[in-house]
């Protein structure tokens, strides 16, 4: 198992690495202070914290190892369905200095760069989407959907409608966050099942549409990568009965430049700045998820806004019927310079690009993957991704593991929950054929591999740093923190 | 083509492979009237261009200069170090760690932030992350709601009011109100707790830079079995009691100040940590220690059964992306600057406050010092604080968090100090508020 050459031995912990005395820094000393008599003795720490102690080569060398112990797009193919791992270009993390050291409570005219960035992105992201205006305070996908949903509860409120409008509708493809946020925010799920084209099943979807639904929440492209071609009907069946439609985002990127959710007869759309617009995913955050809505909600976006008088951008509170702030200052700040770098580097033409070869790439592995014996059971020309099982007697978690020692990350496995032995495969616009061409040809080699010995595919990782992992073991006996010795 | 490497040989072999004559004719499931919108965003500029069009943007932005903000966001010393190793290709451009082991980097390092805040909070099990300080505490204060089965919520003033807006949209969702505790004048009095309240929240040190007697408002809280949710500055706690040394249940708030960069306000990270017995119905990610098929020490996302992505609508909250890489980002910080490092940030911080509240007693001015404050204190002053923040801005000085009206100090400020406040910072400051007609404004107060 050659490729994924990692160091075997067991790295040890910070804490294990810790020598009383070290130390990797050295910051202002500060001055003699009696914090006795300035804080009171009562309100001092008894014990100090047992934080590492080492030398700043000590240091580097712990992050630098782990870093080595750890898949990243900029080292590996990394084709996860739904979370769109592209290429993050270095010019946004430039961009994204040149910002990183105002404060949040600087005086307005000292930050009119930053507000004039925010201005203009609030309005490419509108554009973009078809809204008619954008909040871009909510700091990941799950939190703008939160906020997409609570102006829902709010403009049904505001017409009267609040209490009787108590479910909301959410296909049993959905992301795991809607119908969690939906709970979140009072409200009851029903699910729409999927019909056997793979989209919303529009007979249950109408017959689940009463007046007591507040909203239903779509992802277009769907979880199966395809794209829900009745979608015109289905917004006007949900307006029909005074639903509102939200639109989750995370599947834009195989849309944009061609189409725009707007256009649709969504009402309100989240993004995952991550997604589509190549901010990093940072092993799990910051994400960034800016809300979009047409005019008649906009009265109710979360505060604040960036909004222009003359030639000064400035922090608007005023919204009349906000539903108030979904987080402190305004959103992921950083990110959102990343967003912008990009959006303005690639520009219209480019954005539609983004799609086309997003969705050029997908279609070409989908049809390498039929080549190996994989099933695609909902076969048609899909979007940014498909959702493939394995050959007849293999199990998908197994082949996930042996790619692994390849140096290949593994598709998302088990979603959609829909499909059994599912792996979604997503592999952007920014990966080569030849990469994916790679990435076909390691799997054809695992798949005979397993038909000559079927435990070895049971048996792997076998190169990684550590092998398959005790999970149960973690759960019953959760060890959340390293217990110092003595 | 920014960014996509296919030539015209591979859109011609793709394209063969799938049978479509072209990119666009794989988009024929879009209805044609939905195609090819009027987006308008301007042509896209290449990275010369594009690096002056960003650096004339940041040109009108005006960071440098003496700084006194503070208000849950401050310019603390960081290290080179620290931003070097936190910001290396692998920690940024990982996924959340589903596949363990080939993440044993982001999970390793996840389970020493977890270990770094347990320490630093004395309560035992830490999360993987939140998303800020004001969604973490609304987050804990769901948790309470959930513990107890109870829904009344008492805030106290002296939570920041960005927070406490932020508590309010989440229990708006739910149809409740929080209930304000007033302060007297700086802090928190003990309240009244019965036993239909969920739990207590406060702010240590409060908004205003004062120190509360969190002992005497989680006595309060338990004594009805409310829980007590403390909202905390990390840093402080080089110093300061810790949450479980006073009994708090949680504790929650903003890591910006262990090393991440300000970011006009984002991103930095939440932080929540509970005790033992709230386990169960804590939010977010959770990462453990565990052993592979060879026994080898291992770390993996665990009580998974939680989260949205196995619970569904179920799930303890619908948070998935964290703020993971910003939270490693502190944990790097806080292992480079050491024990002895991030005590003397915070004494330092205190020193300078304190040095700051004397030197402009000695000009004359009255910062508020009747109550003990750490580094963040009162000024009163002598116009409307947005004038005054907009005429110090002029002066070349970052100062003039508004204490709002709410607070009952009419016209006034807060001033913070860091380590790094030097004299030279504050004889600027003092100059600059005497020539922004603060100096007036005490003759008038004083004749």
């Amino acid at each position: 198992m050659p490729e994924w050459s990692q160091a075997h031995a067991q790295l040890p912990l910070i804490f294990e690495r810790s020598r009383a005395g070290r130390r990797a820094s050295q910051p202002p000393a500060p001055e003699q202070a009696d914090l006795s008599a300035l804080l009171g003795a009562e309100n001092l720490r008894q014990a100090p914290p047992r934080l590492p102690e080492v030398s700043e080569l000590d240091l580097v060398r712990h992050y630098t190892q782990l870093a080595h112990r750890q898949m990243s797009i900029d080292a590996n193919i990394y084709p996860l369905g739904s979370c769109t791992m592209k290429y993050n270009p270095k010019v946004n993390e430039e961009a994204a200095k040149l910002f990183q050291d105002l404060h949040p409570y600087q005086a307005e005219e000292t930050v009119q760069g930053a507000l004039q960035l925010l201005f203009e992105l609030q309005g490419d992201l509108a554009t973009i989407t078809g809204m008619d205006a954008v909040s871009l305070q909510p700091a990941a996908g799950a939190h703008g959907e939160l906020a997409g949903i609570l102006m829902i509860r709010a403009y049904h409120r505001a017409r009267g409608e609040g209490e009787q409008r108590r479910i909301v509708l959410v296909p049993d493809g959905a992301h795991g966050t809607n119908p969690a946020t939906a709970a979140m925010a009072g409200y009851a799920v029903v699910e729409v099942p999927t019909g056997p084209d793979g989209e919303v099943d529009l007979a249950a979807l109408k017959a689940r549409l009463t007046p007591e639904v507040a909203a239903v929440m779509l992802t277009n492209p769907n979880t199966l990568g395809l794209f829900e071609r009745r979608i015109v009907e289905i917004a006007a069946a949900a307006h029909a009965v005074g639903a509102q439609l939200y639109y989750d985002g995370a599947n834009l990127n195989a849309i944009v430049g061609r189409a725009r959710p707007g256009d649709m007869g969504f009402d309100v759309v989240h993004l995952n700045l991550h997604k589509t617009f190549t901010t990093p995913h940072g092993g799990g955050g910051p994400g960034t998820g800016p809300v979009g809505v047409k005019a008649h909600l906009r009265e109710f976006l979360p505060v604040p806004v960036v909004a222009k008088d003359g030639e000064r951008y400035y922090l608007d509170e005023d919204v009349p019927n906000t539903i108030g702030r979904m987080r402190s200052f305004y959103g992921n700040f950083g990110n959102l310079v990343r967003a912008y770098t990009y959006i303005r580097a690639l520009g219209r033409e480019g954005l539609r690009e983004v799609s086309g070869y997003a969705v050029l790439n997908a279609n070409y592995l989908r049809m390498r993957f039929k080549e190996l014996g994989f099933t695609v059971p909902f076969d048609r020309v899909n979007m940014h991704e498909f959702v493939a099982q394995p050959p007849a007697g293999l199990r998908t978690l197994d082949i996930a593991k042996a790619q692994l020692d390849h140096g290949m990350h593994p598709a998302t496995v088990y979603f959609p929950l829909i499909v059994k032995e599912a792996l979604m495969v997503e592999p952007t616009e920014t990966e080569s054929l030849e990469s994916l061409d790679a990435y076909v040809e390691t799997l054809a080699e695992i798949l005979e591999r397993a038909a000559a010995d079927p435990a070895y595919l049971r048996g792997a990782p076998y190169s990684t740093p550590v092998r398959r992992l005790d999970e149960v073991r973690a759960a019953r006996q959760p060890v959340l923190r390293y217990a110092f010795e003595g | 083509m920014r960014y996509i490497p296919h030539t015209r040989e591979d859109v011609e072999r793709a394209l063969a492979k799938v049978g479509a004559p072209s990119i666009d004719a794989l988009f024929a499931d879009l209805p044609q009237a939905l195609q090819d919108p009027d987006i308008q965003v301007p042509t896209g500029m290449d990275e010369a261009g594009l690096l002056a069009h960003l650096r004339a943007l940041a040109a009108k932005n005006r960071p440098e200069g003496p700084n006194f903000l503070g208000g849950g966001a401050r310019r603390h010393f960081t290290p080179s170090v620290t931003a070097h190793l936190a910001m290396q290709s692998e920690f940024v451009t990982a996924y959340t760690p589903y596949q363990p082991e080939v993440a044993q980097g982001i999970l390793q390092a996840t389970f020493e932030y977890q270990t770094i805040m347990s320490e630093l909070t004395g309560l035992p099990v830490s999360n993987a992350s939140m998303y800020d300080g004001a969604s973490a505490v609304a987050e804990g204060v769901l948790l309470a709601m959930r513990q107890t089965g109870r829904d009344r919520v008492l805030v106290s003033r002296g939570v920041h009011p960005e927070t406490r807006a932020v508590i309010a949209t989440y229990l708006a969702a739910l149809d409740l109100e929080l209930e304000l505790l007033d302060l007297d004048p700086y802090t928190t009095p003990t309240p009244g707790v019965t036993d239909d309240v969920a739990c207590v929240v406060a702010q240590q040190p409060n908004y205003l830079g004062y120190v509360e007697d969190m002992p005497a408002l989680t006595g309060a809280a338990h004594a009805s079995g409310a829980l007590l949710v403390a909202a905390v500055d990390p840093l402080s706690l080089a110093v300061l009691a810790p949450p479980g040394e006073y009994g708090a249940d949680i504790a929650a708030g903003d890591g910006q100040t262990l090393g991440n960069p300000l970011n006009f306000g984002g991103p930095a990270f939440g932080f929540m940590v509970v005790g033992e017995e709230l386990i169960r119905q804590f939010p977010g990610r959770l990462v453990g220690e565990t052993v592979d098929v060879d026994g080898k020490r291992a770390f993996v996302l665990t009580l998974q059964a939680r989260e949205q992505h196995i619970r569904r609508s179920k799930a303890k909250s619908n948070i998935c992306s964290n703020h993971q890489l910003t939270a490693i980002m502190a944990a790097i910080n806080v292992a480079a600057l050491g024990p002895a490092g991030l005590r003397d940030l915070a004494v330092g911080s205190v020193a300078n406050a304190h040095k700051l509240a004397d030197a402009l007693t000695a000009a004359g001015f009255a910062p508020r010092v009747e109550a003990r404050f750490f580094n963040e204190f009162v000024l009163s002053v002598g116009q409307p604080p947005a004038k005054l923040r907009s005429a110090l801005a002029r002066s070349g000085v970052h100062a003039g968090v508004a204490a709002p009206a709410e607070y009952g100090f009419g016209d006034a400020i807060i001033l913070s100090a860091t380590e790094s406040t030097s004299a030279a910072d504050i004889a600027a400051l003092v100059t600059a508020l005497v020539a922004c007609g603060e100096g007036r404004a005490l003759e008038v107060r004083n004749a």
